[in-house]
């Protein structure tokens, strides 16, 4: 009866170590994680002071109570020798003193959480505040330059050392803001006025996704926060204040150009400033641009990625050649996302809003040449 | 063949009733130990269907961009492992321990209302088999088990005309979620009456409150617990159907409705619900520690009034699942406060079960080392829920996969390894027959090694920044290794279970016959033949002290005479 036993104990014993050691090192692989353990900005700093400090309590703790635990195991087993033990049935000094230490460590850490959090948001910067309205949609994010006036979609970009005032905004169902290398979740709450306020001190590009279940393609809702210097990021500002042009060069994308409006389809759900908005806000004809489904595509040739990060989008390995019949064709549709997307929206990303009609690989040339041109 | 006597000396043959065939007996019972049993195999059953659903997500895990389920297949599937575990598997396995072993505890010869209690079991039963059934309509319940409004509501605020195609949830599948909830609420509140009229109203002669068995003590708690908590996910269910098919609006905020009502609803019964899950292992611990340390719970008063105060808290610590919401600083410093305040209590329960241990002499049998197990697991598991208390800290990784980790270590490392060790240590009582000892160690030690590597591994992934409920994710994140370490952990539980399935059937087929008290226990459910015949008793014993059969079988030494309680 024993001898399994006691192999069991030490196989528990190590067990523990073992798993800690091996998590530490596995922490260190995620070099490209959005890990919150590698803070960019003073909010998420200070939550992740707190983690550091919660991990040395519970690391105390946890060895104290485990070592505890396994020496009265390995101690008190039962021998051939092992006497009836007595029969103790408690003592009151003992549990006064074991409720109230943990009480002491709890406190101490209620203190650091209260303190903590009351000064999450009061941090130095520079300059007035960026105030950038964040709208959820399902399942891409979207974001509206209060002051500068413009609109775009999943990328937002922000000045390094400026604070950020993020109002968040759903109009469907309930999604999370959440940077993990700058700030912690704000839900985007339909009917309410989250805000959500950061500062970025690193430049650097920081992946994010939504965190509350939002439905199919809850996954599939990413974003990038692009930290650019002053200057980049006022350059950035300009060029998408910019009304996209009227006549794109090439003969591949002015037919593009057509087809957005046209056949195609796509101006129905799509914006661009200058084609058929007015400007961010307005719809040629006056009425709300926001009645639009899909994301402002004005300047999406600038971007990254496509529909909620599901595709990254490079033009580089989208390049638009001539076929052998004279019509544009796409060299590498393979390793092009865009020509995925625009070939098949509902096999990318199964039941988003883009239900398009079947467009031919000219067609969907014709396109890419265009959406490259809006930079 | 069953007969009639008609007058004096004249018997004639009749048809038998259906309550004296074999399938009718089970029927037709009011027996608590029956319906107990049922319970049980019931909830195993659910057990292993959860379990299917686990070991699908994992697989859909186990490598970036995995294509085993489709995102809507996989929104089921992880919606329903979390209904199936928490209301068809723990509640009921719970229910159904208590059903069985409460009522022999306290000397009692039945429950208080016999067919009230049967009336539960077949309202969960077919509540379960209801919820089940969604799956054959493809339209099993999709929206995480909380269920978050307006996800749930049936269309948008009007604004579906332009777009916004899946907003909502068109198809039945909520109204599984909320009709299969309603039902299985029906059940817990018939079930909780008739634990508190038993254990209050039915002690045999001698036990008083204070010297109830802790198992009763919490079974007690928790039927409270349930009979406050219930009304509230009742109300929150009733409403979402109103909204979904009677056109109000009270979690549309375009009507002047709010999406936060359902969460302040369903939380003010989530919370408790949690706490319902785990009171009644923590009383399973509390009985087998004693037995295997061969001495008496250290600390009664204090493990029995610290449950008391855990139900209580549990009502005022809902808001620490919603700090990502926007409540003022003010209600998320109280919510954090209250939350610091309920692990007191829990951290006293487990100084008495290390100081019940320590001292004693320790046989490592199976319900010891699940007991034990239980202790070292769900240590982890209060100490990264004090975590989640840190309020800042929470608006990090909640929402991500260290929640996940969390409540497993919770709910697996706690309730599922209280479950087994009651399992293990009421299954002579049960069925006359001891559990194979050494197929209970190789499943217990692929358990602790399975809930180590599957769930250790995702405190990693939380902080790494992966959301939960994702049916995918991209190769470049960091998270393939961890995940895949995950699902191999996953699998070795699978494997532990199925060693306890195995185990299960061949004991039933030749296994050690156990004798009235194989453990020698202290408790009255074993001063009486295993399994006990209808009646329980012979005679109804009197109780002098907490440990009234130990009593009986050691006169010389009586807890009676040295103590005073």
């Amino acid at each position: 009866m024993r001898m399994p036993l006691f192999r069991g104990m030490k196989r528990w014993g190590v067990l523990l170590p073992v798993l800690l050691l091996s998590s530490l090192l596995l922490a260190a692989c995620g070099e490209n994680s959005p890990s919150i353990l590698n803070p960019a900005g003073p909010v998420a700093l200070k939550e992740s002071n707190l983690f550091w400090f919660i991990l040395v309590v519970a690391t105390i703790v946890f060895v104290v109570v485990e070592g505890l635990l396994l020496y009265s195991i390995v101690r008190f087993r039962e021998r051939p020798n092992s006497t009836q033990p007595t029969q103790i049935h408690g003592n009151t000094t003992v549990e006064i003193i074991w409720t109230i230490v943990p009480s002491i460590f709890l406190f101490v850490v209620l203190v650091g959480t209260i303190y903590t959090m009351f000064g999450l948001t009061s941090f130095s910067s520079t300059g007035r505040p960026l105030q950038v309205r964040v709208v959820g949609h399902q399942w891409w994010w979207e974001f509206d330059y209060l002051n500068e006036n413009f609109v775009t979609a999943d990328e937002m970009h922000i000045p390094v050392g400026t604070r950020v005032e993020a109002q968040l905004q759903s109009n469907n169902v309930i999604h999370s803001f959440w940077v993990p290398e700058l700030f912690g979740k704000t839900d985007v709450i339909p009917g309410h006025n989250n805000m959500s306020v950061f500062q970025a001190d690193r430049i650097g590009e920081y992946r994010a996704q939504c965190t509350e279940f939002c439905g199919l393609q809850h996954a599939h809702m990413n974003f990038y926060v692009v930290v650019q210097s002053q200057d980049d990021y006022n350059a950035w500002v300009t060029s998408q204040q910019q009304a996209a042009a009227s006549n794109p060069a090439g003969q591949a994308a002015l037919a593009g150009r057509t087809l957005f409006v046209g056949s195609g389809g796509c101006q129905g759900c799509h914006g661009i400033v200058g084609v058929n908005l007015q400007d961010y806000h307005h719809l040629k004809g006056g009425s709300d641009a926001s009645i639009l489904v899909g994301p402002n595509l004005t300047h999406f040739g600038s971007r990254r990625q496509i529909a909620g990060g599901v595709l990254p989008w490079d033009p580089a390995s989208c390049v638009v050649v001539t076929g052998s019949d004279g019509q544009p064709k796409i060299e590498n549709p393979g390793s092009c996302g865009l020509y995925q997307w625009l070939k098949d929206p509902q096999a990318v990303k199964p039941g988003n809003d883009m239900n398009i009609r079947p467009l031919s690989d000219t067609e969907i040339a014709q396109l890419i040449a265009y959406l490259e041109s809006l930079t | 063949m069953a007969t009639r006597t008609i007058t004096e000396g004249v018997t004639i043959a009749r048809r038998r009733r259906l309550s004296e065939t074999y399938i009718g007996e089970w029927i037709m019972t009011t027996d608590h130990k029956k319906i107990g049993v049922m319970y049980i195999v019931t909830a195993f059953f659910f057990f292993l269907v959860g379990g299917v659903d686990a070991l699908l997500i994992r697989t859909q895990l186990a490598v970036p961009n995995g294509k085993v389920l489709t995102p809507e297949v996989y929104n089921q599937i992880f919606t329903m492992h979390a209904v199936t575990m928490i209301f068809l598997f723990i509640m009921p396995m719970l229910t159904g321990l208590g059903n069985y072993v409460v009522p022999l505890m306290i000397g009692a010869r039945d429950m208080a209302f016999p067919r009230l209690n049967a009336f539960g079991y077949w309202i969960i039963l077919f509540g379960g088999l209801f919820l089940t059934s969604s799956f054959l309509f493809g339209a099993a319940p999709n929206a995480g088990w909380f269920a978050y409004a307006p996800l749930t509501e049936l269309s948008g605020p009007g604004t579906t005309s332009c777009g916004n195609a899946v907003m909502c949830t068109p198809g039945p599948n909520m109204d599984f979620w909320a009709l299969g909830i309603l039902m299985l609420g029906i059940s817990s509140i018939s079930a909780s009456i008739n634990f508190v009229v038993t254990i209050l109203k039915l002690r045999a002669p001698g036990m008083s409150i204070n010297r109830m068995p802790l198992f009763t003590w919490m079974t007690l708690i928790t039927a409270f617990l349930l009979l406050f908590a219930i009304p509230s996910v009742t109300m929150a269910s009733i409403l979402i159907l109103l909204d979904r098919h009677l056109g109000t609006h009270f979690y549309q905020a375009g009507f002047g409705g709010d999406p936060l009502l359902w969460q302040h609803l369903f939380w003010s019964f989530g919370h408790p619900e949690v706490y319902i899950l785990i009171l009644p292992a923590f009383g399973i611990i509390s009985e087998v520690l004693p037995v295997f340390a061969r001495k008496p719970i250290f600390g009664y008063t204090f493990i029995a009034w610290s449950g008391v105060a855990i139900g209580f808290l549990s009502f005022t610590v809902w808001a620490h699942h919603m700090f990502a919401v926007g409540l003022p600083l003010v209600a998320q410093a109280f919510f954090a406060t209250s939350t610091t305040l309920i692990a007191i209590p829990t951290a006293v329960k487990i100084f008495n079960w290390v100081g019940t241990v320590y001292g004693g002499k320790l046989s490592f049998k199976a319900p010891m080392l699940f007991a034990l197990g239980f202790i070292a697991m769900f240590l982890i598991g209060g100490l990264n829920g004090a975590a989640l208390a840190i309020v800042p800290f929470d608006y990090q990784v909640t929402d991500t996969y260290f929640v996940v980790s969390h409540l497993h270590y919770v709910l697996f490392g706690g309730s599922v390894f209280g479950i087994f060790a009651g399992i293990f240590y009421w299954f002579p009582k049960i069925t006359g027959k001891l559990l194979n000892e050494r197929l209970g160690q190789v499943q217990f030690w692929l358990m602790l090694i399975g809930v180590n590597v599957t769930f250790f591994p995702m405190h990693i992934m939380g902080l790494l920044g992966m959301p939960r409920r994702i049916y995918t994710y991209p190769g470049n994140l960091g998270w393939n290794e961890l995940n895949l370490i995950a699902t191999i952990g996953a699998f070795t539980l699978g494997i532990a279970f199925l060693v306890f399935l195995w185990n299960f059937v061949i004991t039933l087929r030749s296994g050690k016959e156990a004798g009235t008290d194989p453990w020698n226990a202290f408790t009255l459910e074993w001063d009486t033949e295993s399994p006990p015949k209808p009646y329980n008793f012979l005679e109804v014993p009197t109780v002098r002290s907490r440990r009234p059969f130990y009593d009986k079988k050691n006169p010389e030494t009586a807890d009676w005479k040295s103590v005073t309680h």
